[in-house]
């Protein structure tokens, strides 16, 4: 069963089992606009929460992208490098950033739930 | 500036209408970009056609000895014909430049029409007032609207709306009417695209702009394409890629100094600049990555030294690729020089390029 959090910097992280999935919110696919570039933590990279863990670079700026939570890389998503518009189309889902294992699951247990988010981006 | 200072152009409830994500720019509260985005905005102008709102630059007409502009700019201004439009650089004293501009002499009228950038509106005409005291006046007409309609379908969209007009060629400009508002409407534009801008009275733009929008190839671009779509071109931006501590020859601006002026070197600092010499030049720079470097991103040369800094840079929609434009230390300047570009701490190749990136489009005279 997987389970989903968010963060105030507008990450998700989607913990299956024992392995998470990290990317970033439509509200801030949208507030980046056109993503034109990312650049993704090698696999095997410790990443902390709240520490950098990517770069996504869109035809506005360049804007870190903080773990939600420590861990360890796993994996990359390779589709991005080819095609970033994938941030864009599918922010929650095909375009996802980079996978944890050694995920902190204290850390992970402190996030916003979807309905938090929801009312947590409502108030901006 | 806080928001209560900033001020709007005529067309600024428009945007609204539109869509527009308003931001600060220049003093002014402009549309960064429409609902459309930056990409598709950009891609779309190139296409088809893209209308601007430019009426934060400043227009202005230059009355009496208009010949004396060239002391404070070295273009050509007595010898440009009847109907045509030019692009000169306004010099300070020790030859930097302190803006650059277009003018125009209108057939069969004795002002220049004057157009500046936003940000130094007011202290290029203070400049240009002081300098040429006694011979010449400006007369500032910041409240008139300029609206750019750029792209391969312009003329045929504006053509609707103002009969006659796609028989001009690039850089020709001339006093018309456009959706029943008189205008002045110059072949010109800084997207490399074919194109018009259009300097109507404030009180008409909204009507010509809905005019124009209302046409099937046209859609409003914000300031976000269109500074992506003037980097392609490889054009200047002014307070970025020059400014007042930069001269002529290092910023590649010398085809804008007219032969005349060239051989007589009668222009703030004139021997000193056509003499040459200096250590840096602005050149066009391909990362060969996907990576985009931005403003401020140092050059670094093979070994690892510092040899410049980037003053533009970003993503270029119709290349699919990054771009930049920076200047270097002149033994780095020639084509072809391979450089690094120190984007977070790593060093990613990059090529010297010949500028512009992508083809201008121009509607040259046929000879």
């Amino acid at each position: 069963m997987s389970e989903v959090r968010y963060t105030d910097q507008h990450e998700w992280i989607r913990l299956d089992g024992d392995e998470a999935t990290v990317g970033i919110t439509k509200y801030a696919a949208e507030s980046l606009g056109d993503v034109v570039f990312v650049e993704l933590p090698a696999s095997g990279k410790a990443v902390t929460a709240g520490g950098e863990a990517a770069v996504v670079e869109s035809v506005k700026a360049a804007s870190d992208i903080y773990a939600p939570a420590g861990g360890t890389v796993s994996a990359a998503n390779p589709e991005l490098e080819a095609t970033p518009s994938k941030v864009n189309e599918d922010p929650e889902g095909e375009g996802w950033f980079f996978k944890l294992k050694n995920v902190n699951k204290d850390e992970f247990g402190k996030l916003m739930d979807a309905d938090a988010y929801a009312k947590f981006v409502e108030g901006l | 500036m806080t928001d209560e200072n900033l001020r709007r152009t005529p067309l600024y409830a428009l945007h609204l209408e539109l869509g527009g994500k308003m931001v600060p720019f220049a003093g002014y509260e402009m549309p960064v970009q429409y609902p459309a985005g930056v990409l598709k905005e950009h891609l779309h102008t190139r296409e088809k056609a893209g209308l601007f709102d430019v009426s934060h630059m400043g227009q202005g007409f230059l009355a009496g000895d208009t010949a004396a502009l060239e002391r404070v700019t070295p273009a050509d201004v007595a010898g440009l014909k009847d109907g045509m439009q030019r692009y000169g650089l306004l010099l300070g004293d020790t030859g930097t430049i302190l803006d650059d501009f277009m003018f125009s002499r209108l057939a069969g009228e004795t002002d220049l029409y004057l157009v500046v950038n936003a940000g130094t509106k007011e202290a290029d005409f203070a400049h240009i007032g002081e300098k040429l005291k006694g011979v010449a006046t400006i007369t500032p007409r910041f409240d008139r609207a300029l609206l750019a309609l750029q792209g391969p379908a312009a003329a045929a969209a504006l053509e609707r709306h103002s009969p006659g007009i796609s028989d001009l060629t690039f850089m020709q400009v001339k006093r018309t009417t456009v959706a029943g508002a008189p205008a002045i409407i110059s072949r010109t534009g800084y997207t490399g695209e074919d194109g018009f801008e259009i300097s109507i009275e404030g009180t008409d733009a909204e009507k010509v702009a809905r005019a124009l929008l209302a046409e099937a190839e046209v859609l409003p671009i914000g300031l976000g394409a269109r500074d992506s779509l003037r980097l392609e071109a490889g054009l200047c931006l002014y307070g970025h890629d020059i400014d007042d501590t930069i001269n002529p020859a290092e910023a590649s601006l010398m085809w804008s100094i007219g032969k005349r002026r060239k051989e007589a070197k009668d222009f703030p600092a004139g021997e000193k600049i056509m003499a040459g010499g200096f250590a840096k030049k602005l050149v066009g720079i391909r990362p060969e990555g996907r990576a985009p470097a931005r403003e401020g991103t140092e050059i670094a040369d093979k070994s690892g030294r510092v040899i410049g800094k980037v003053t533009s840079g970003g993503f270029g929609p119709s290349l699919n690729a990054p771009l930049a434009m920076g200047y270097v230390e002149t033994a780095f300047a020639a084509a072809g020089t391979p450089v690094d570009l120190m984007v977070r701490g790593k060093a990613l190749p990059a090529i010297v390029s010949s500028m512009p990136f992508v083809p201008h489009n121009y509607r040259r005279p046929q000879k």
